[in-house]
């Protein structure tokens, strides 16, 4: 008996579009032994998904297994029967999704979610399960291990659900979990508590994983091996250190290299210039709660201002009242010298103009039922007055700024169109309208590290082109370390820090930076440990406790 | 207590052919994943349809026997099953015909049309045809009395049993020509039905949409009067109105049959704003939107071009659903002598004025076919248009098989 868990041998998958069955893996061989962490990475569309969950012998609709083979502990789960797989997934096999929010059932409390597993597959009894889960609760370092299950999903944090939904993996003491991204939703420091739970977790039952990410830092604190993906072929295979140090294939090299995108540093501010806008001294609440706390910061024309900080920082809340979608209880912010409105309704269209946005989820920032060019047709008319061959000119030139060819994209639809074309379209139609001043809310932040570098390559070069100043919120800092000119750090709707890019990657620190820059993932496999001990916590995840 | 225990006797049975046929089927395939994965509810699903549908095959053989008392038990299931063979057949050559006629786009669109959707645009277009020329299509018109033709409901216009090959569906009771009517029936009823649907959406789709984008009081109010309209039984509050209409119809000199298209529209307007202000609820709340909203969009826009394109597909369904409502309501009320009024020929009021021969479907099934020719022009349009919405639903969710 070999310690071999999992063997997939050239398995092939095809997927359906438009009638026709289109390959999706071509060909995988994918061996895990027990206990093993295996890393899978790619961007998306590489099937990286598709190919864990055909690892638990699963299709989606409109996936289907041309050939190949699968087999778990000996057994052949493509030709298993539906009772044999039963009795695996769930107990022996488990499954660890993206976004636990959308994965648990809301009508149910998480104990209750918890127990079902081994209550189905009789390992445990119902007191025994709740009894095991709280025991999980308090290894995953959830705050009230003994009450937290008895919360509903909507109740608890989105970090504190996706351990809850690690602990119900657990729960049936499974030979193999699949993780589908678990921390991509996450900010940074929520993330290291759950990776530093996770990799505790997965040693001490001696778990084999197979731990899906877009994220190569992340990776490399987790996986034993890395398997990189690219449109459904294997690039390569190697050990975590090997593949980290001395990758062989173009592509994996492409991959490491994008975290060295640095624009050079710019002079700094002309003392006494007039800010593009100014944001003094701001309070804002909602309804009775309030969020922002004498903010204050000044952005100028072709710099790029970089908001940071967790969420529920009020980074966004920031935004939305120079937008004027929320109204300032208190202090003022001016465009060039001027004051604003506080309220969008009662700006005027110019004012208006000069203020756009560019948002995170381009999914939902883009009309489904308009056509590309209508998109971004409507602002050239709206605001410019342009009709007919003018209006159709500029779009094609701002289909040009971007980068996409105009004859092919003016008449699609976004669905039809890629996560980073799509946030590109957002960019043309902020572009559009013309403004000084473009608010970036997380815009790179649902997109592939590679996706995500040739949007912020072009947003620089768009800044060097046209003089705008950008407000950059995010919470990722190798962004800000890409694009930044001069950087605001939030918590807790206050400043806690603000200065040019050069001085806060610089210590001293204000310890809330320090937790933030020290919680940035990095190459190094032995990162996560070392932050760990230095953190003062000898054992795995218990720095993640050690909150402000 | 026997028929209790007739039943479960059958059910036993069934349950025991199914358990065999599983076990058959695993035996004779050598368990191949289809019978050995089969659960237990779905082998005896599959016995139990096989049961139905040789009933179905005995009850049709049944229908042509000789003997009429066999053959009229089993008269309309006979009917039924004839008319789903000849509908399914005319709905199959319907799509052949179009796969190979006409352009380009309309060639593609029928390749890839269910065969229900092709039935129901069948149905709609034979029934838009007749009801746009019913005038000349009609051989008779809907209120002329047939001089010297003696009443003869029974269709078939088969001389022994009394009746007039020159009317093929009979004459009523007044003597006019039964076809004639159903066929100016399809003019009034279907072209009323179909204003009025229209005009119901306007009023809810509009506000809905405006209650959802602008909120606060406005949505207060709108909702809240909306909810005191529904909080009266609607078919009671149209029979309210409808009499106080009556009034003002004749004093105004406008027609009755205005008054019931802006009654009608207006208390269904309340289910469709419901659904407009839920579904335009969902969509306010996203990201393009709010970039709309900072553009300084005017309230026409936001709800004409970003909202409404996004919120066709439940709309869509809802408008199948809606007009068979309006146009079951607009029967109703003409069955209770409120609405489309004679002499104008109209589906409710032909089931109506010959319901009571419903009664002879025991021994004269023939007979009773005569108020169910109304009732059955109504079911086939209800079904034909929740098909083609159906289609139309699936198409635009982008759902594939």
């Amino acid at each position: 008996m070999t310690d071999t868990l999992l063997e997939i041998c050239g398995l092939w998958l095809e997927g359906q579009s438009e009638e026709k069955w289109k390959p999706i893996i071509n060909g995988v061989d994918l061996t895990l032994k027990k206990g093993e962490v295996l890393g899978l990475i790619g961007e998306s569309g590489a099937g990286k998904s598709t190919l864990g969950l055909a690892a638990m012998g699963f299709c989606r609709d409109g996936v289907r297994i041309s050939h190949g083979s699968v087999e778990f502990d000996g057994i052949d789960l493509l030709t298993a029967s539906a009772a044999v797989k039963r009795g695996l997934l769930g107990k022996r096999i488990a499954y660890v999704a993206q976004s636990a929010a959308a994965s648990f059932n809301p009508a149910h409390r998480i104990i209750d979610q918890h127990v079902e597993g081994p209550t189905q597959h009789r390992v445990m009894s119902r007191t025994e399960s709740e009894a095991d889960g709280m025991a999980l609760y308090a290894k995953l370092r959830l705050p009230n291990p003994d009450q937290i299950g008895f919360r509903y999903p909507h109740q608890v944090s989105g970090g504190q659900l996706q351990r809850a939904m690690t602990a119900m993996a657990m729960a049936c003491r499974p030979d193999l979990i699949i993780f589908d991204e678990p921390t991509t939703a996450l900010d940074v420091t929520t993330q290291i508590e759950v990776l530093a739970s996770i990799r505790d977790i997965v040693k001490d039952f001696n778990t084999a994983a197979i731990y899906i990410t877009h994220d190569l830092a992340v990776v490399a604190q987790m996986s034993d091996k890395i398997k990189v993906l690219l449109k459904g072929d294997e690039v390569e295979t190697a050990d975590t250190r090997t593949m980290l140090s001395a990758p062989t294939q173009e592509y994996t090299k492409s991959l490491w290299a994008v975290r060295s995108f640095e624009r050079p540093l710019k002079s700094p501010v002309v003392v006494g210039s007039i800010p593009s806008v100014s944001v003094q001294n701001i309070d804002a609440a909602y309804g009775k709660s309030k969020v922002l706390f004498d903010v204050s910061f000044d952005m100028h024309e072709g710099r790029t201002v970089a908001v940071v900080g967790e969420s529920g920082s009020g980074k966004s809340t920031v935004a939305r009242c120079i937008t004027g979608l929320l109204q300032t209880t208190a202090g003022q912010i001016s465009f060039g010298g001027e004051v604003m409105p506080a309220n969008y309704r009662k700006r005027t269209k110019d004012q208006l103009r000069q203020v756009q946005m560019i948002y995170q989820m381009a999914d939902t920032a883009l009309n489904p039922r308009m056509s590309i060019g209508e998109i971004i047709a409507r602002p050239v008319q709206f605001y410019l007055g342009l009709t007919g061959k003018a209006k159709r000119a500029r779009v094609d030139a701002l289909l040009d700024q971007i980068e996409l060819e105009p004859s092919e994209y003016y008449n699609r639809l976004p669905s039809e169109l890629s996560g980073g074309q799509k946030q590109r379209i957002g960019i043309a139609r902020a572009l559009a309208a013309e403004p000084k001043f473009i608010i970036c809310d997380e815009v790179t932040s649902a997109l592939d590290q590679l996706v995500a570098e040739g949007i912020l390559r072009l947003l620089a070069k768009l800044q060097d082109d046209l003089k705008l100043s950008y407000m950059f919120i995010t919470h990722d800092l190798a962004t800000v370390r890409a694009i930044a000119d001069e950087v605001v750090v939030m918590k807790d709707g206050r400043v806690v820090e603000a200065g040019p890019k050069k001085e806060m990657f610089t210590p001293p620190h204000h310890p809330y930076t320090d937790l933030l820059l020290s919680s940035v993932p990095e190459m190094d496999p032995d990162w996560l440990t070392n932050l760990l001990q230095e953190r003062g916590v000898d054992n795995i995840g218990d720095a993640a406790v050690c909150k402000m | 207590m026997s028929f209790i225990f007739g039943t479960i006797i059958c059910l036993a049975i069934i349950a025991g052919t199914a358990w065999a046929f599983r076990r058959l089927g695993q035996y004779g395939t050598g368990n191949a994943p289809q019978y050995r994965d089969m659960s237990f509810g779905v082998a005896f699903g599959y016995v139990l349809a096989l049961v139905v549908l040789v009933w179905l095959g005995l009850a049709y053989v049944a229908s042509l026997s000789s003997n009429t008392v066999v053959a009229n038990k089993f008269f309309f299931l006979g009917v039924a099953i004839n008319g789903f063979i000849l509908f399914s057949i005319a709905a199959w050559l319907f799509r052949m015909i179009g796969r190979h006629v006409g352009t380009e786009s309309t060639r593609k669109l029928f390749r890839v049309m269910p065969l229900t959707a092709s039935f129901g645009v069948l149905i709609i277009l034979v029934y838009a045809i007749l009801a746009i020329f019913a005038g000349a299509i009609a051989p008779y018109g809907q209120d002329e009395i047939l001089q010297g033709v003696a009443a003869n409901i029974i269709p078939g216009g088969d001389p022994a049993l009394g009746g007039d090959p020159a009317f093929p569906l009979g004459t009523d009771q007044i003597g006019r020509d039964i076809m004639s009517r159903l066929i100016y029936g399809a003019q009034n009823t279907v072209g009323i039905a179909f204003a009025t649907t229209l005009l119901a959406f306007f009023i809810g789709g509009s506000l809905g949409f405006l209650a959802a984008v602008v909120g606060g009081w406005t949505d207060q109010i709108l909702s809240r009067g909306v909810d005191v309209l529904m909080a009266i039984p609607s078919l009671i509050f149209a029979l309210l109105l409808m009499t106080i209409a009556s009034v003002w119809s004749s004093r105004l000199g406008i027609p009755l049959t205005v008054f019931m298209v802006l009654i009608i529209a207006v208390i269904d307007s309340t289910r469709v704003f419901r659904l407009a202000r839920a579904v335009g609820q969902n969509i306010v709340v996203m990201d393009y939107i709010e970039a709309a909203k900072l553009r300084g969009e005017g309230m026409w826009y936001l709800v004409f071009r970003e909202i409404l394109p996004n919120a066709t597909a439940p709309l869509l369904a809802e408008f199948g659903l809606r007009f068979c409502f309006v146009f079951l309501t607009i029967a109703a009320l003409s069955f209770l002598g409120v609405g489309i009024q004679p002499p104008l020929a109209d589906w409710g009021t032909m089931v109506r004025d010959s319901a009571a021969f419903i009664n002879f479907a025991q021994f004269a099934p023939k007979a009773a076919l005569t108020p169910l020719l109304a009732a059955g022009a109504i079911a086939l349009l209800t079904v034909a248009v929740n098909f083609v919405v159906d289609w139309m639903l699936h198409r635009s969710s982008g759902l594939k098989e």
